[in-house]
């Protein structure tokens, strides 16, 4: 079952320097049951938006959205139920534990808005402290926790009223390193117990990988891509996408009798095999750690310009025509610098050329 | 070790040279304030208990259980406390309306409603008297004539009178301080609650209220203190119906003694129970703020969601509109309308108005004599205390002796006294009594009550800037081989200079339209604008007061507009 449902949501800010910018581009998705669905983009793509709409902290300019079969914001009906009556679960990025409150207190929050009796609430809060591991700091006040506890009581906060839904606004973005994979892993340990629906904000990719089942990448407020973390990688619709998610490196190709060149060398083809509908110019992306550098013969001749040891691989940076290639290859993999090579791309997918010369020209038509 | 907290080595003291510039300030500094600030103080102790050189409490015991300083005790906490109470709501609900709601109009109306902070509340007392004045009052007379009533509806001449002009005056501490936590303060706080499931009005009462408490409970001790020592709107407002308040009765029994010693020690000894009641507020201040101050300034700024009025929007715009009319507007049509009125008491209409009041105003020798005056001692003070409170700061800030906690309390002491007491220990200090210097009917005596009363406020300025300034800033200066003096010239000055004048302009505004002290410290040829104001208005000549308290919010309006101008571009040091 669907259980938060969005059908051409759009909205539109005024703002004094750019005029009206359109932040959500008519963004239609559903998220399933149980599912670990992930909104990724730069800053500025819509995500936070999105998300507060879903939440129902802004209003929509058009377009309708559903949460567990039933409608909460319909523009055209002009229906809008407040957040209080969502039932949503919510942790933000700046944690919002309540100062003025103890551990108790914070969690037990939900629960007392409900008129719950004392007797529940106290088993409900101390069911939700020990799956957050917090048992026993029940009378210490947020400014005495670590950042890594504040988020969890704003994650037992949310868990304690055993939401359908969970919205995390960034919520790890204000831990170290090492404490937030531990978080992603007790968020999704919880999702496995209680089996609630979790929508993910992010703009960290390996995170978003890490934790979702599917992810929507967008930017500038349109959605570019929706699909699992492994097809977005390896088939992404577009140069964004690709870009956005782990490294790539970028070929300028020109097509010509069944065979692709270099841009700069149109002398000694690159060797690829050309998809049918590829003609005249094109872009061919792939990722550094997916091109082969050899010794012989097979592949595209040319030589090491510079070559890099970094800790865990070593980065050569290879002239192909007139542009620079980056290959990262395992240390067992030497060339020296200056030394002949051959390199030969292993999985490249293909782009039209004029691809980012038009995109950008319509997002800045879409900004003024 | 964290910014700005390190101690600067004193380099000349390592060397072995007796003589260090640091050693210099700090001594510098502790003499200063011994003669500024303890020297006072000490006198009115003294003089309340001792008599010629022996113990002697009967004075201070017969001064407090007089029933007229018992009643002056009373009105002073009555009024005080009804001014905070009332203050401190009304701060809160216009904070609230402006800051998160979508009342229109909120640039102007925040701008309004911080004009009572340099309009000088005694013209506002004046404006006030000229208007509901039991007998004469323009409104009074005019509902009578209208309504055809008994007597006069309205009688300002009271306690609730005084009670009700030093809230227009006093509210806006609070709601600076409401609006200011509550744009700091993190929205996903309020957001949270309503996931949780709480409705707005539950928020407002559950999240945001609790959340500035602490500001609210700044705003209405400072609301507090300040209306325990204020002296103006119930010397206005209250003398004409023996209505008195400590600070007021302390100006009457020096008044009343015309210079005499028994008269200034009576005076010390009422000092002594109005430093004990605003020592009292302090205290609790203390414990109040040290209950709770969170940590809700988060770095993530979002515009926080604004709560939607719908139909009490008109209403409420209606009623904060007509709250700022009465507060701001009338006060100032009144005093500009009976300054141009040929009689005091006759129909404000074109007919009547003449100019004359201000020519006489300006004939009378007084008049530019106590501006200059003013403009003397409000920027004498205003420049010394910039460099004196600059050295104190240097001296607490970088240098770090031994004794600079006292130091810091000592330059802090005389803002929490009430002017009304510092006049009094300056009079004690300075007429004679001490190596026989006398600065009594002189402009100096004037000026060096200024100087204790407004030293903190550059100390502060000065203050804050240094902290910025991380001591390796100096260091570097050395190691490229300037001498400590040619750093501090070269590198630390030019970079608290803007906050230096900064401290120069929060001393010299308020001091342009002090009272208070002035009004105790005066002779005949130094009366000061306030002075000068309030002593036209004592005698029994309204237009002509009203006509150079005009002049006085025109000097200030000036004097604010280019403040303004000067300062904005000094901003980042």
């Amino acid at each position: 079952m669907d259980q938060v449902v969005l059908r051409g949501v759009t909205k539109r800010f005024a703002t004094k320097t750019l005029g009206d910018i359109v932040a959500v581009d008519s963004f239609t998705f559903s998220v399933r049951e149980g599912e670990c669905f992930s909104f990724l983009g730069p800053s500025g793509c819509g995500k936070s938006t999105t998300l507060r709409m879903i939440a129902g902290f802004e209003d929509l300019s058009e377009g309708e959205i559903e949460l567990c079969g039933r409608p909460v914001s319909v523009k055209s009906k002009n229906l809008y139920v407040p957040p209080e009556e969502r039932g949503l679960g919510m942790v933000f990025q700046a944690f919002a534990v309540w100062p003025h409150m103890n551990v108790f207190e914070n969690v037990a929050f939900p629960l007392r808005i409900q008129k719950m009796n004392r007797a529940d609430i106290d088993r409900k809060v101390a069911d939700a402290l020990a799956h957050t591991s917090l048992t026993g700091l029940e009378n210490s006040y947020p400014s005495d926790l670590s950042g890594g506890q504040q988020q969890r009581i704003a994650l037992a906060r949310a868990i304690v009223t055993r939401p359908k839904v969970m919205l995390l606004d960034e919520p790890l973005s204000n831990l170290d390193p090492k404490l937030r994979e531990s978080m992603r892993f007790e968020i999704k340990e919880l999702q496995r117990k209680f089996n609630f629906t979790i929508i993910f904000v992010t703009h960290d990719q390996s995170e978003a990988m890490a934790i979702s089942d599917r992810m929507m990448v967008c930017d500038m407020g349109r959605i570019m891509q929706i699909d699992t973390p492994e097809n977005l990688y390896n088939n992404p619709v577009n140069r964004f996408v690709h870009s956005f998610l782990g490294e790539s490196t970028f070929l300028n190709v020109v097509v010509r009798d069944g065979q692709a060149y270099a841009e700069g060398d149109l002398d000694h083809p690159l060797g690829l095999a050309v998809p049918a509908d590829a003609a005249g110019r094109m872009v061919v992306a792939t990722r550094p750690n997916a091109i082969e550098l050899s010794g012989g013969s097979d592949g595209y001749q040319t030589h090491v310009e510079k070559r890099i040891f970094l800790t865990d691989r070593t980065e050569y940076l290879i002239p192909v025509g007139s542009q620079t290639l980056k290959v990262q290859t395992p240390h067992r993999v030497f060339f020296s610098q200056g030394e002949k090579c051959a390199v030969r791309l292993a999985a490249p997918v293909w782009y039209p050329a004029d691809d980012e010369a038009a995109e950008k020209e319509r997002l800045r038509r879409q900004l003024l | 070790m964290s910014l700005g907290l390190r101690k600067n080595k004193d380099l000349a003291a390592l060397d072995g040279r007796r003589f260090s510039l640091d050693g210099a300030m700090t001594l510098l500094s502790f003499a200063l304030l011994l003669v500024i600030v303890v020297i006072p103080i000490f006198m009115i102790v003294y003089h309340a208990f001792f008599y010629q050189g022996r113990f002697d409490p009967s004075l201070f015991t017969s001064q407090l259980f007089s029933p007229k300083t018992l009643g002056s005790m009373w009105n002073t906490v009555k009024i005080a406390f009804w001014v905070t109470l009332f203050g401190t709501v009304m701060g809160v609900f216009y904070a609230w309306l402006l800051g998160r709601s979508d009342i229109p109009a909120k640039g102007l109306m925040r701008a309004l409603f911080s004009i009572p902070y340099m309009f000088p509340p005694f013209l506002g007392a004046m404006a006030w008297d000229l208007l509901l004045n039991g007998r004469s009052g323009y409104l009074n007379r005019w509902l009578v004539r209208t309504f055809g009533l008994a007597g006069a509806p309205f009688n300002i001449n009271s306690v609730w009178g005084i009670v009700f002009v030093e809230i227009s005056y006093y509210f806006p501490f609070v709601f600076m301080q409401v609006v200011s936590a509550l744009e700091r303060m993190d929205p996903t706080l309020e957001e949270c609650a309503r996931i949780a499931g709480a409705r707005q009005m539950t928020v407002i009462r559950k999240i945001t209220l609790p959340l500035v408490l602490p500001a609210i409970s700044a705003g209405a001790l400072l609301i507090l203190i300040s209306s325990l020592a204020h002296f103006g709107v119930p010397s206005i407002l209250g003398f004409s119906q023996g209505i008195f308040t400590l600070p007021t009765q302390i100006f009457d029994t020096i008044q009343r003694a015309e210079g005499s010693f028994e008269g200034i020690r009576q005076g010390a000894a009422l000092s002594i129970l109005l430093v004990a009641v605003v020592s009292a507020a302090l205290i609790v201040q203390k414990k109040v703020l040290s209950a709770g101050s969170y940590d809700i300034i988060k770095g993530k700024s979002m515009r926080p969601t604004l709560i939607k009025l719908r139909s009490s929007k008109i209403p409420l715009l209606i009623l904060a509109v007509a709250t700022l009319i009465m507060i701001v507007v009338v006060p100032l049509v009144m005093i500009f309308l009976v300054g141009l009125v040929k009689a005091y008491g006759l129909p404000l209409i074109p007919k009547n108005f003449t100019l004359n009041n201000y020519v006489k105003v300006f004939s009378a020798s007084g008049t530019f004599a106590s501006i200059k005056n003013s403009l003397f001692a409000s920027s004498t003070a205003g420049v010394v205390c910039m460099f004196l409170g600059t050295l104190i700061a240097y001296v607490v800030q970088k240098i770090r002796p031994r004794g600079r906690g006292a130091l810091e309390v000592l330059s802090v002491l005389p803002y929490s006294i009430p002017g009304t007491v510092l006049a009094v220990g300056v009079i004690l200090a300075w007429s004679g009594s001490l190596g026989g210097i006398s600065l009594y009917n002189t402009i100096w005596i004037i000026l060096v009550a200024y100087l204790a009363r407004y030293l903190s406020f550059s100390m502060k300025s000065s203050s804050a800037a240094l902290l910025q300034v991380h001591p390796s800033l100096e260091e570097a200066a050395r190691a490229c081989g300037a001498s400590h003096t040619e750093s501090l010239k070269d590198v630390t000055l030019p970079l608290i200079r803007p906050a230096m004048v900064a401290g120069f302009f929060l001393i010299f505004l308020p001091a342009m339209r002090e009272v208070t002290t002035s009004v105790l410290l005066y002779g005949p040829y130094t009366r000061t604008l306030g002075v000068q104001i309030y002593s036209l208005r004592d005698a029994g000549m309204m237009p002509q007061a009203a006509a150079l308290g005009s002049v006085a919010i025109l000097l200030i309006i000036i004097c604010n507009t280019v403040v303004t101008y000067l300062t904005r571009d000094r901003k980042g040091v």
